[in-house]
């Protein structure tokens, strides 16, 4: 009450003297229009009612206390690794065996990195360009009608969950790659890398191509909606101009939506970094990294977890723990570089349409 | 640029052009060709073909566009091209997805399977059902939507209504960071602290708490972008009546955007529904039906599927089992997200674009 009625006095507007009403309804402009600094802090404090004040309470207390969940990720995780890894007798960063267990315990995330980042990038690779092309194809190349069906149904894709994915993908995906590794193989063994000795189809290279089909759905979804974004008038101009659709895409678009690209990518590989049961259920894993990417054999932060985690005592679980903290800080800082791109291009979120 | 001479009419100011029919022609031609080879070479993997004829698509397509219409106009014909050929290979392992599951699963699919437990059978034993793993799966997400919805709505009204300065800030960007935390890690961080820490034994409630984690954020992000969809002018109307804030968010603000934001609920249990990692590190998975979700461990559909893979030993029945029970899920799992679909165009805001 003391804010409403001090308002009024001081501000300057002609319209005041004339209503000098309820006060009520004075306050509310102040509230609603975009004010001054310290205008804006009476509004955000502006609970005079008990009620005011208690739905304040609750809301901000929800605020905090999805903070205080993260810190507390961050806290528990941090103290069960440190336990953990002051035990460790080898270096945790380079030993190349896992074995909380032992005697003497000696574990490293060498081969998890290995793992990890392969696996990612070559979902990567083969993920974002396909993703790009279909968010272009909804927004530049189907029929509307189409279009709008196609976005419906890669949104329901997103949903499929990913251990309908790893099913998939070990009982399904994996024959099928036969043939494509025997060709792989025959051509383009010598260079080591896509060397194959002819085991089951499970290495890291048929997790980074079911990892590219999980991680499709995001990417496009977003980069369509950066596309949809892109200026009309500028790609008008350009038609005008005598422009084909591609040149208009490569002049107008991609330039608007090279940062939306990014960091769509870098959601996409949020993603993929920290998927654990199409990995598991997928890759026939073993502590070792293969020079080869079609022999079975590696693993992921993710899928030791899972799959280390039955066997697991305290300590083995202490382990696991420190691994599972290096795979959050990895996600973190990819998602939150992310978060900038996006955040330093304000017009890509639909928020302020 | 092309100069009109005397021979051509005065109508074709535009160069050459292919006729519409040519793009399928080019298709059917390549995918001929690349059954040919394929039966010729002998390869029986389909993938292979599938590439060949993509390859021929694109290669063929320029080179007779380049021939009529120039340069120009065949860069722009590739492009149109790779764009299709993007969606159709994007299409190709989502339609297998689906078809797999569905032709897979609905072998065992029936009235017995959705109404018994896996108790008394072992994993290579025809028979047996996911009963149990329904129940731990609606009791685990339950409890988590029941925590999380009032959570995730208040703190999404503190940011929208309240949230000035840093403490919001802070919240925006942790919330943004939350979304991309892997599940596994959401588990883990459950595990050190309930499990290890508090020594409390695996539960379906230990399990919630992680799917909590993980569905927060979505709820915010989504109920975030509902609320600031809600026309400042009902806010105004109602302050200027005299309505205290609290009482506006509570009958103008939320019921303007329930439709939203009740989508956004709902897609986000479709995606906690399908989590394996977190119930697998802290509900462990059962034969039994246990119907107390705060003691001993539970079933759940998605760690039903894995174990039924992991433990069968190859078994085919359980193979049968963990397609009827991915068939269930992701029936479940489509049906919500179709029904949020259903209500976010049913109830828009009418201001929506």
């Amino acid at each position: 009450m003391e804010i409403s009625t001090k308002n009024p006095d001081n501000s300057d507007n002609p319209d005041n003297a004339d209503n000098p009403g309820n006060p009520e309804s004075l306050e509310a402009p102040s509230r609603l229009s975009p004010p001054s600094g310290a205008e804006q802090k009476r509004a955000a404090r502006g609970a005079t009612r008990p009620g005011d004040r208690i739905f304040l309470g609750l809301s901000r207390g929800s605020g905090i206390f999805l903070l205080v969940i993260m810190a507390a990720i961050a806290i528990f995780l941090t103290y069960r690794s440190v336990l953990a890894i002051s035990k460790d007798e080898s270096n945790f960063l380079t030993t190349l065996e896992w074995n909380p267990t032992a005697a003497e315990p000696s574990f490293g995330i060498a081969v998890l990195v290995y793992g990890t980042v392969v696996s990612s990038i070559i979902a990567m690779v083969i993920a974002v360009p396909i993703a790009v092309g279909i968010a272009l194809f909804i927004t530049h190349y189907a029929p509307r009608r189409l279009g709008g069906a196609i976005s419906y149904v890669i949104d329901l894709l997103a949903a499929v969950p990913s251990i309908v994915y790893g099913l998939w993908g070990a009982l399904v995906l994996a024959p099928h790659l036969i043939g494509l590794y025997g060709w792989l193989d025959d051509y383009f063994g010598w260079t080591g890398i896509l060397d194959w000795q002819g085991g089951a189809p499970r290495s890291l290279f048929t997790v980074g191509i079911l990892l590219a089909i999980m991680i499709l759905p995001i990417i496009t979804s977003v980069s369509r909606e950066v596309f949809r974004q892109a200026p009309q008038m500028h790609q008008e101009a350009a038609l005008a101009l005598g422009a084909t659709r591609w040149e208009v895409i490569r002049m107008s678009v991609l330039p608007f939506g090279r940062s939306g690209i990014i960091s769509a990518s870098m959601l996409g590989l949020g993603r993929a970094l920290g998927e654990t049961m199409a990995v598991a259920t997928v890759l026939s894993s073993s502590f070792e990294i293969n020079a080869s990417l079609l022999d079975p054999g590696g693993g992921t932060f993710a899928q030791n977890i899972a799959s280390k985690f039955s066997e697991a005592t305290v300590m083995g679980r202490d382990a696991l723990i420190a691994s599972g903290l290096v795979l959050f800080v990895i996600t973190l800082l990819v998602n939150g570089a992310a978060r900038m791109i996006i955040a330093r291009r304000a017009e890509y979120s639909g928020a302020n349409a | 640029m092309s100069q009109i001479t005397e021979t051509q009419p005065p109508s074709s100011l535009q160069g050459a052009t292919l006729p519409k029919w040519t793009p399928w022609a080019i298709a059917a031609g390549s995918v001929a060709l690349g059954l040919g080879i394929s039966a010729a070479a002998g390869l029986d993997s389909s993938i292979q073909w599938g590439l060949m004829a993509a390859i021929f698509f694109v290669g063929g397509s320029y080179g007779i566009a380049a021939r009529v219409e120039g340069r120009r106009q065949a860069k722009d014909r590739v492009v149109t091209s790779l764009v299709w050929v993007a969606f159709l290979l994007a299409v190709v392992p989502l339609v297998s997805l689906i078809w797999e599951t569905v032709k897979r699963g609905v072998k065992v699919f029936d009235g017995y399977f959705l109404t018994h437990s896996m108790g008394l059978i072992a994993d290579d034993e025809p028979g047996g059902g996911i009963y149990h793993a329904i129940l731990g799966t609606l009791e685990q997400v339950g409890i988590a939507t029941v925590i999380s919805v009032p959570v995730g709505i208040l703190t999404a009204v503190y940011l929208v209504e309240y949230g000035r300065g840093n403490l919001a800030k802070a919240v925006t960007f942790f919330v943004d960071v939350m979304t991309g935390i892997p599940s596994i890690v959401a588990g883990l961080f459950v595990l050190s602290f309930w499990i290890l820490i508090l020594d409390m034994g695996p539960s379906g409630f230990a399990g919630s708490m992680a799917l909590t984690i993980l569905m927060l954020p979505v709820i915010v992000r989504s109920t975030e972008e509902m609320l600031k969809l809600v026309p400042n002018e009902l806010r105004e109307a109602s302050l200027a009546l005299g309505v205290p804030k609290w009482r506006t968010i509570m009958k103008v603000v939320l019921p303007t955007s329930i439709g939203g934001i009740t989508t956004g609920v709902m897609l986000a249990v479709a995606r906690i529904t399908g989590e394996t990692a977190p119930v697998l590190l802290l509900v462990w998975g059962s034969a039994f039906i246990n119907t107390d979700p705060f003691d001993g461990p539970q079933a759940s559909l998605p760690m039903y599927i894995y174990q039924q893979y992991a433990n069968s030993g190859g078994a085919g029945v359980a193979y049968d089992r963990a397609w009827a029970a991915a068939l269930t899920l992701i029936g479940f799992v489509m049906i919500l997200n179709l029904a949020a679909r259903g209500i976010a165009r049913w109830k828009a805001p009418s201001t929506g674009r």
